[in-house]
């Protein structure tokens, strides 16, 4: 499978993302530089995390006028996968591929540690390797990571199951303990933690590997 | 020129007249600015650097030492590191946030200029107590200005340390620490070489910040410099990401054939110490320099310490090549000059020429001063008080506590949790180890790297002090498996011109010489912080050591106990104490509310036997847990040790003898804590290399017990240990 890496300047984990596609999982992962139009033949595209053009403005607001982005947008209406992680996320709710706004912290500052996760629904390309339920120790590390939307958008995300991970610990202030959340086609995903720091013992988990094993299973049944 | 003009640029009169004779005649006012800076405490070490000779510089491994951006060491598999500390003490005074922050830019450009990438920051603070609001407000901002510089551009920040004194009062300390990683045949230097190649500056533009920030950092504080904010810079930490990705790739052109970041005096500072290396001059037009402000002078433009900015040579006729790569990043790059033959360097203001300076003039003939330096004065009395009896079982319950809450022992997770310690996920023991790890992904080879100092140690001994210091950040390197190779210095100090002051320089660079040399860590870079004194009040003598090892990339040893029921082995033994060694502990500080006597004693020959065995020990993976006895003593490295994730405490028999506050409590060298299941080997390992080792105990689900000679001490639930030394420090942070 052929994943590609968007990077915006200042996109700043798009190594460990590559690290995680490449050499942990043995996929082929493309740069893609974010003024590129043409996303080549990748099956799967990855937002890395990082301060896109700093994030003086909101996170994300000047990432999504980036030439690339119309073309991410296409790949995501003809049902290519498409994963946000932390920045990644923000660009993807700056962008409107995904609903609500991810806003400062509860406690205004910037949280950097492991945080216990669960998942809630199996039934996506991101999760379907993982079980419902399924309790994860992986990463964050983000000033801006509080999760909100108004109430009937909450209702809906959670009736069409589309919520996928919730903080067992909140520990940013996101309503509904909402941590990772999906599109209305199940095939963009955006997520504040780092699945891309665990998936190796010597970073202290492994349990991000179900995130990138399941995308790869997907791409492989869609075949 | 009058003398108040040259007064102002802190120049002395005979200085002022060695500049007259190295040039022939009187300088222009942008040459008087220029020398200035170049000759200032901060860019020129003219105070320090006869004895900064005495330091060993030199190992199998060192690839370069000090005089570059940074100093260099082969880390094997044709990879190598580049790392340095460096101060920001006087901008992080008048703006914490920024001062910080820029400290860290700083250090970070002098890394990339050599051509590696960073993969590691630590950082060690300093400041008065929090009692003080002013404090509290100076440590959030340093904190929050580390967070946002690091966190942006993208490095993990994998440790330090946070101490708190009545001397950094006015005048804290942040002192910031840099490593990269790059292939060892892929270094770049700071050398115009070439003549008629061009001269390139990249990066931000040139505005009106900073001018004469090495100055101010060359000066005590007075009330007056409260107003100097304006000469603190402002940093971008997302231009410094674009800059380095941009750099980095360039460098991959093969057409950049020197490099060199503006830091302390800018563009001066760029200019006349590439020429200077290279042996060539360097002729640029300031019409050219990218400006944020207009009508700048020359002078300005000179002395600007705008960040984020690089100035580099090129091949001639390949700038495009260059160019090209930093417009891709939405760079500015603009030839704004050439190498020339003459060893001058030229300024000019479209055309005109504003100054013209020898460059060796500049970088290499500042003046050197042997300053007068006398005993350093004893800042505290030799003899110690007497020591009431505080070993009463709810006397000492109440005592630990209020160790585990003082704000040097305290959790520092509210700081750390702040820093992005994982990006890059390379690290392998973070803030809460003994010593960072960090591997690197190329090669099999990670890594570890511990920053200490003891200011309450110098301040009793500067000499014995700075060896204790490198003895610990030794240790709390092998701890972690490594073995130490190289070092990197900053050394905080007072006014130089006081001789007691220059005393303390003296005493401690020669206790880090013999030490260093002993120990097998060759400074390889480093900074001098002087003139670190608010209103004639000193700080304590603050040589702060960055000490880094090697080791094959391995899943760490933790520090916490991982679960009960195993044998703890005392590596090192008790140690010993008396009442006058006992002067400079943390307890002594906490409890006693004092400070006497002399630092604990060190055996140098013995604290490397220990270094070896727990190396060994790591490697033989017989320890489920280690971790070095420091500050606090044995009792709070016990205390540390349970308070990990599993809730494992210990229960440990300690021989009557030595009076059990001081056996608890003393801080002696030389000594390791490991929790094994395999006790005959650790025994083995320690005996074949001729170190104490005792076993004291076991440990224990959710306690922590000492006996002394069948009487029980102390008995305690570990939850009542840690809520205080969990949540101390916000609650120093937020009291009212």
């Amino acid at each position: 499978m052929k994943f590609g890496v968007v990077v915006f300047p200042g996109s700043n984990r798009d190594h460990d993302a590559w690290y995680a596609i490449s050499k942990v999982l043995g996929q082929d992962c493309e740069i893609i530089w974010h003024d590129a139009t043409n996303l080549g033949n990748v099956d799967a595209l990855i937002l890395p995390g990082g301060f896109s053009y700093g994030d003086y403005l909101r996170c994300g607001a000047i990432a999504k006028f980036s030439p690339v982005m119309q073309s991410i947008r296409k790949f995501a209406d003809d049902g290519g996968l498409v994963l946000g992680i932390c920045n990644g996320f923000q660009i993807l709710v700056e962008g409107g591929l995904l609903p609500g706004a991810l806003v400062r912290n509860r406690g205004l500052k910037f949280i950097c540690k492991h945080v216990p996760l669960s998942v809630e629904t199996a039934n996506c390309p991101f999760t379907l390797e993982a079980t419902k339920g399924q309790r994860l120790s992986v990463p964050i590390a983000h000033g801006e990571g509080c999760y909100i939307a108004d109430e009937r958008t909450l209702d809906q995300l959670e009736a069409e199951d589309r919520v996928t991970l919730r903080y067992l610990e909140n520990p940013n202030g996101s309503l509904r303990n909402i941590a990772g959340i999906l599109n209305a086609g199940r095939n963009v995903m955006g997520l504040m933690p780092h699945p891309e720091d665990a998936i190796e013992p010597l970073m202290g988990s492994t349990d991000g590997l179900v995130v990138f094993r399941s995308m790869v299973a997907a791409l492989v049944a869609a075949q | 020129m009058t003398p108040q003009v040259i007064e102002a640029h802190q120049l002395t009169d005979s200085e002022y007249d060695k500049i007259v004779s190295l040039l022939g005649r009187e300088p222009t006012y942008t040459e008087l600015g220029i020398f200035s800076v170049m000759w200032s405490e901060h860019c020129s070490y003219k105070s320090s650097r006869i004895h900064l000779k005495k330091l060993p510089t030199r190992s199998k491994l060192v690839l370069q030492g000090p005089g570059e951006n940074a100093g260099i060491i082969d880390i094997g598999d044709g990879y190598a590191i580049a790392f340095k500390i460096e101060s920001h003490n006087h901008p992080s005074f008048i703006e914490p946030f920024q001062g910080a922050a820029t400290g860290v830019g700083g250090i970070l450009r002098d890394i990339f200029t050599m051509g590696a990438r960073p993969i590691a920051v630590m950082d060690a603070i300093r400041f008065g107590p929090l009692g003080i609001p002013r404090n509290r407000r100076i440590l959030e901002g340093v904190v929050s200005g580390i967070a946002h510089y690091g966190n942006c551009f993208g490095v993990p920040t994998v440790g330090g340390e946070c101490v708190f004194e009545d001397c950094y009062n006015g005048n804290p300390l942040v002192n910031a620490f840099a490593l990269g990683v790059f292939r060892k045949d892929e270094v770049f230097y700071g050398k115009a070489t070439g003549v008629g190649n061009p001269v390139i500056y990249v990066g931000a533009k040139t505005g009106r910040d900073g001018i004469h920030g090495a100055s101010m950092a060359s000066a005590e504080f007075t009330e007056e410099s409260k107003q100097k904010r304006p000469n603190v810079q402002v940093g971008d930490p997302f231009l410094e990401k674009l800059l380095l990705e941009a750099c980095l790739e360039a460098m991959q052109t093969g057409a950049i054939v020197g490099i060199q970041d503006m830091g302390a005096a800018g563009l001066t500072c760029s200019t006349c110490e590439m020429g200077s290396r290279a042996g060539t001059g360097v002729e640029i037009d300031l019409q050219y320099v990218p400006q944020r402000e207009t009508g700048m002078t020359p002078y300005e433009i000179m002395l600007s310490e705008s960040q984020e900015r690089m100035l580099l040579v090129a091949d001639k006729g390949r700038e495009a090549e260059v160019f090209a790569v930093f417009h891709k990043w939405g760079l500015d790059a603009v030839t704004v000059g050439h190498v020339t033959p003459d060893g001058i360097l030229r300024v000019k203001d479209h055309g005109k020429i504003v100054a013209e300076i020898p460059n060796r003039a500049l970088a290499d003939e500042a003046p050197v001063y042997d300053r007068p330096h006398t005993k350093p004065a004893r800042l505290a009395p030799l003899e110690a008080p007497s020591i009431q009896d505080r070993s009463a079982p709810g006397v000492l319950r109440a005592d630990l506590k209020a160790l585990l809450s003082s704000g040097d022992l305290c959790s520092k997770r509210w700081i750390w949790e702040q820093y992005d310690h994982l990006v890059r996920s390379s690290t392998l023991a973070g803030p809460t180890a003994d010593a960072a790890i960090v591997r690197v992904k190329e090669t099999g080879t990670s890594i570890a790297m511990s920053l200490d100092g003891n200011g309450r140690y110098c301040a009793l001994d500067p000499r014995e002090g700075t060896k204790l210091m490198v003895a610990e950040c030794c240790r709390n390197v092998s701890t972690s498996g490594a073995l130490p190779v190289a070092a990197t210095n900053n050394l905080n100090f007072g006014n130089p011109e006081r001789p007691e002051i220059m005393a303390q320089l003296v005493e401690s660079i020669e206790g880090m010489a013999e030490a260093c040399e002993f120990f097998e860590t060759p400074i390889t870079g480093g900074n001098v912080s002087l003139y670190n004194e608010t209103l004639g009040e000193a700080i304590f003598p603050t040589p702060v050591m960055g000490i880094v090892g090697l080791m094959k990339t391995a899943q760490p040893t933790p520090i916490h106990f991982p679960e009960a029921g195993l044998d703890l082995i005392l590596l090192g033994g008790f140690g010993s104490c008396d009442a006058t060694h006992f002067g400079g502990t943390q307890y002594a500080k906490v409890i006693l509310d004092n400070l006497w006597g002399l630092p604990p004693t060190l055996d140098m020959r013995y604290e490397k036997a220990v270094h070896r065995a727990i190396r060994e020990i790591i490697s033989a993976k017989v320890a489920a847990a280690a971790h070095d006895i420091s500050d606090g003593g044995l009792a709070i490295a016990l205390c540390e040790s349970s308070f990990g994730p599993a809730g494992v405490g210990a229960h440990i028999d300690i021989p009557a003898g030595m009076r059990p506050e001081f056996l608890l409590f003393h801080e002696g060298p030389s000594r390791i804590i490991i929790a094994t299941s395999q006790p005959e080997n650790v025994l083995d390992i320690a005996r074949e290399n001729s170190v104490e080792a005792l076993r004291i105990g076991v440990t224990m689900k959710e306690r922590l017990r000492i006996d002394c000679d069948s009487e029980t001490l102390l008995d305690c639930d570990l939850t009542e240990l840690r809520q205080p030394w969990e949540t101390s420090l916000e609650r120093l942070l937020h009291q009212q």
